[in-house]
């Protein structure tokens, strides 16, 4: 480039457009040092800088425009780029090489870039100007929209493509009756297929979206203040909304280059060649959605766009090598929570191909491969689940190792022969964002000697993007390191080379009722005699304690040895907040409870000035007592009948029930009676990790009993079991175990399926999770506990037989000892002194944690020999 | 460090009733102070101990009979708990876990094993029979 001999006058580059493309663009050049040599002049149309428009929905989740920025506050002035915010270019002189901005500043260039993006396409339908018609692309549109809709109940987004979902998350969102028109048969139609919108559909109907398919707008009726009012279709119907958004697709901006007499496509699209270069201008650039690749395509995808603004920078720069000639357009999203992926040749239009469908319309679920006829993977449309897009997308282009049916069932019903990453080629790209393949992660592991999967992700950028393929990294990094001699650990810690299932079954089978024991005798070599960790002694001490009657250990559990192996929750039968105080949670069973024992609740809670919360399992948690009044408080409660709650052990917690047949007119079972029952059956019962269960009344399920670990459904025949549910930050719903049982048959397979996860699961394993991991799924469990397929059932029932027999209340053992009652105290050499440090502040009419005390300065850090340090 | 074991005497009820008789002793400021009998401290366990002066301490008698004392604040929470948490040891060197975040602590030096920059107080122990 003639630029780069410049010395006096360097060369200016001037940017049109700060958008996403355009940051990028201008990151490419700092990185090649350019700004060092040239004066850069960007001209910025919004008011803003660039900022993440892909994220747009997530303002109405609580990030702020600034939060969506992309830009780091220094990057500027670091680099000595001169940006112009809200001045856009209104014309360009080719034969002057100037640019003239809204505000009359002309720049004249040595090099143009056009990155000016694309505008919202509106169709020419009457009333498309009234007041309340927006469109979605910006900030300011969203702000818009957001101002506009405090004013409004219903919403209606024309188009029912990617961006007319995100903006119908945006209304919904903003709380509005939503609906989607899309003139297409279906939704997304560029990306999926006719049964991949149908799933699409319903699940978007089932979160209340109402969806238009079919249908075109023929007009926006407006009311007598010239705002709209209702849309009139083109079958006829009208359609009432306060607010219209059009998302019917984009257009590339190429309106400047038109003018200054650059070629555009037929459809739009600055031409350029694979540098981004304009054949007509060798110093004008475009990059991004506005300009018309080499290809002959235009992409609407960032991701193409920001190889274009690499390209750009890099024969701006002078280097040689960087082109663009063309993109995958797979994409892997979450629209309104539903995964949709779609890639390569997903509509099958090569000549030949045939294609494998899996529909499970109960779930929302949508899957199609389609294939060559030699076996060879085309692409796919993947809805509902699109686990598979990171293993299917870079085996496209070959044969895949498995038949294709194998590939689109879900793993449960799968062939056991999982496909695994081991069997993509090393040319296969693993990340996507950044392009790494197969073959460059495998070589940071043998070469780089990377051993954890976070140092190859430092090392390779793979998985730092949007983290689709952490999963298949993680195989392929954990299979390399074993073909390389490297133990992956499947120990439990560093006391231990066996998993917990593997020492539920020594303390069972040789009835070892000690730590001290299990670990001298079983433990690794180099942790024999020691003092064990951390994480084997609570684990060791569930273990024992769930075959406490079975093997002879003390029920107890803080007894002897067993004191020394427990959390403080555990150890102090409550629950550490942070600043040192407990919680204390009596066992409400079913979530059912006397006027009186509400009113011995409140009265103690007031009396030790507790701060009380209701909590998510129907029950009433209690904060902020001192170890030494937790006796005192727990006397008063077991004195007035109740138990402990376990809220503080990895044990069943409460059993939730909705109010049942007794009062409901939908109830069938009475839920509340049979939550109490299995409560009262399952308590203290210690298990891997907690256990939250729920009985429902009726197919309404107001307890929710599908995301709990074992969750009951009332039918008119009887109860349905469902298992493996969970909340929390990774949630499942519970799968149907068995159907139409009557009580004891319900409890027998509780009870069954409660032991063969305790004897199973992982260390703070949830039954979700278990499920997921266990070989044959939730077909495998259901063979083992309700068909015996192993033979161990009767071993199931009498273990919990045993456990529902021994059971005490911890509370009441612990209340008529005096010995346990000595650890009550907040110091050894002080019991009648309360600890200074667990004080309060009042809040809304309670108390919280001061923690101004607790941040207060430390006391000077003394030496061994007692004396200050330096 | 430990003047006395207590591990030689003959039978578990014959050590801990000998362990009644024998005080736990800390190093604070160039003298020796009691904080409390050996038998009232778990094997395997920590108690919280006040000084004369008002600073806590975190007490340790490990599952070998050895004794330990570190400060008794996690200073990555600044609550008063590290007494409560669960001990271990790695290679061969006894620690502490905060029962808050679990930050493990050397119980020798009070270093935290997780982040070199963190270290609590530590004190030297005896046991002192009466």
């Amino acid at each position: 480039m003639t630029f780069m001999t410049a010395a006096a006058n360097p060369p200016t580059i001037v940017l049109i457009g700060h958008g996403m493309v355009g940051h990028r663009f201008l990151e490419a050049l700092a990185e090649r040092r350019v700004p060092d040599r040239a004066r850069v002049v960007v001209l910025c149309e919004e008011p803003r800088p660039a900022y993440d428009r892909v994220q747009l929905t997530s303002y109405f989740s609580g990030r702020t425009p600034d939060e969506l920025s992309l830009v780091a506050e220094d990057f500027m002035a670091r680099h000595g780029i001169e940006l112009h915010i809200g001045d856009p270019a209104t014309s360009i002189d080719r034969a002057a090489r100037t640019v003239t901005a809204r505000s009359g500043l002309t720049i004249t260039y040595d090099t143009l870039v056009l990155a000016t993006g694309s505008y919202p396409f509106v169709p020419p339908v009457p009333g498309k100007d009234a007041e309340g018609c927006f469109v979605y692309r910006t900030i300011e549109d969203l702000l818009a929209i957001e101002e506009y809709a405090a004013g409004s109940r219903t919403g209606a987004v024309v188009g029912g493509g990617l961006l007319g979902l995100e903006a119908a998350g945006a209304l919904k969102g903003l709380g509005l009756a939503t609906h989607v028109v899309e003139f297409a048969p279906r939704l997304m139609p560029v990306q999926v297929d006719e049964g991949g919108g149908e799933a699409l559909r319903r699940t978007i109907e089932k979160m209340g979206v109402e969806v238009h398919t079919g249908v075109g707008t023929q007009e926006i009726v407006t009311g007598e203040g010239g705002s709209v009012i209702a849309m009139n279709l083109s079958d006829g119907s009208v359609l009432d909304t306060d607010l219209v958004v059009f998302s019917a697709g984009v257009r590339p901006r190429d309106q400047l280059a038109r003018e200054c007499g650059l070629p555009v496509g037929e459809r739009g699209g600055i031409v350029v060649d694979e540098w981004c270069r304009t054949p007509e201008d060798e110093r004008v650039y475009a990059i991004g959605e506005c300009a018309l690749a080499a290809d002959g395509r235009v992409y609407g995808l960032v991701a193409p766009g920001y190889d274009m603004a690499v390209a750009a920078a890099q024969a701006i720069a002078g280097e040689a090598g960087g082109s663009f000639t063309g993109a995958d357009t797979s994409t892997k999203l979450k629209l309104l929570g539903v995964d949709v992926a779609s890639f390569g040749d997903a509509h099958g239009t090569t000549p030949g191909c045939l294609d494998v469908h899996y529909c499970d319309s109960r779930s929302g679920i949508y899957k199609k491969l389609v294939i060559a006829e030699d076996g060879t993977l085309l692409g796919g449309v993947l809805v509902g689940d699109a686990d598979a897009y990171g293993m299917l997308r870079p085996l496209t282009g070959s044969i895949p190792p498995l038949a294709p049916e194998q590939l689109v069932l879900p793993s449960g019903a799968a062939a056991p022969a999982a496909l695994g990453p081991s069997a993509l080629p090393d040319d296969a790209v693993i990340c996507n964002c950044h392009n790494v393949t197969k073959g460059t992660i495998r070589a940071a592991v043998t070469e780089h000697e990377c051993t954890t999967v976070p140092q190859v992700k430092k090392c390779t950028k793979a998985g730092s993007g949007c983290g689709s393929c952490v999963k298949v990294l993680t195989t392929l990094v954990n299979e390399e390191l074993k073909a390389g001699g490297i133990t992956v650990e499947a120990g439990l810690c560093g006391c231990f080379s066996h998993t917990r299932a593997e020492l539920y079954e020594i303390v069972r089978a040789l009835r070892i009722t000690s730590y001290a024991d299990l670990l001298d005798r079983h433990g690794r070599q180099e942790a024999r005699g020691g003092e064990g960790c951390e994480i084997c002694k609570p684990t060791v001490a569930s273990i024992i304690a769930s075959l406490a009657p079975t093997i002879g250990a003390g029920g107890y559990v803080l007894d002897g040895e067993q004191a020394s192996l427990q959390d403080t929750n555990d150890h102090f039968l409550a629950n550490l907040q942070k600043n040192g105080s407990y919680s204390i949670v009596p066992r409400i069973p079913g979530g059912e409870i006397t006027p009186e024992k509400l009113i011995v609740i409140g009265e103690v809670a007031r009396d030790f000035g507790l701060y009380t919360k209701i909590t998510g399992g129907q029950r009433i948690d209690m904060f902020g007592a001192r170890v030494d009044q937790l006796p005192l408080i727990w006397a008063r409660l077991v004195d007035a009948g109740f138990e402990s709650g376990h809220a503080y052990g990895k044990a069943l917690r409460t059993v939730k029930s909705c109010v049942g047949q007794t009062w409901c007119r939908y109830g069938v079972q009475d839920s509340v009676k049979m939550a109490i029952d299995l409560e009262l059956r399952y308590r203290g019962l210690r298990s891997p990790h907690k256990l939250k269960s729920a009985v429902s009344g009726c197919a309404r399920e107001c307890a929710e009993a599908r995301g709990k670990d074992f969750g009951v459904i009332a039918t008119s025949h009887g109860w349905n079991l469902y298992v493996g549910g969970n909340g929390g930050a990774d949630p499942r719903h519970a799968d149907l175990l068995a159907q139409d049982l009557s009580d004891a048959e319900l409890v027998r397979l509780i009870d069954r399926f409660l032991m063969f996860y305790i004897r199973t699961a992982d260390r703070l394993e949830r039954t979700s999770a278990w499920l997921e991991r266990i070989d044959g799924g939730l077909e495998h469990v259901r063979d083992v506990v309700v068909h015996d397929s192993l033979g161990i059932c009767d071993e199931l029932e009498a273990l919990m037989a045993d456990h529902v027999a021994n059971y005490r209340d911890e509370w009441a053992q612990t209340l008529n000892d005096p010995d346990r009652l000595r650890r009550f105290v907040s110091f050894v050499n002080a019991p009648d002194a309360p600890d200074p440090s667990v004080c309060f502040t009042p809040e809304r009419d309670q108390i919280k944690p001061d923690l101004e005390i607790l941040a207060g300065p430390t006391l000077p850090v003394r030496t061994l020999e007692g004396t200050p340090s330096a | 460090m430990t003047t006395l074991s207590v591990e030689t005497l003959e039978t578990a009820e014959a050590a801990e009733a000998a362990a009644q008789s024998v005080t736990v002793e800390l190093r604070v400021d160039g003298a020796w102070v009691g904080v409390c009998k050996l038998g009232q401290l778990t094997p395997g366990r920590g108690a919280a101990a006040l000084l004369p002066d008002g600073r806590q301490v975190a007490v340790f008698r490990d599952r070998g009979g050895a004794l330990h004392a570190i400060a008794n604040q996690d200073p990555f929470t600044g609550a008063y708990v590290l007494s409560r948490g669960l001990l271990g040891s790695a290679a061969g060197r006894p620690y502490v876990a905060s029962p808050l975040l679990k930050q493990r602590f050397d119980l020798a030096t009070g270093q935290c094993l997780d982040d070199e920059n963190v270290t609590v107080a530590a004190y030297r122990t005896r046991m002192r029979r009466e």
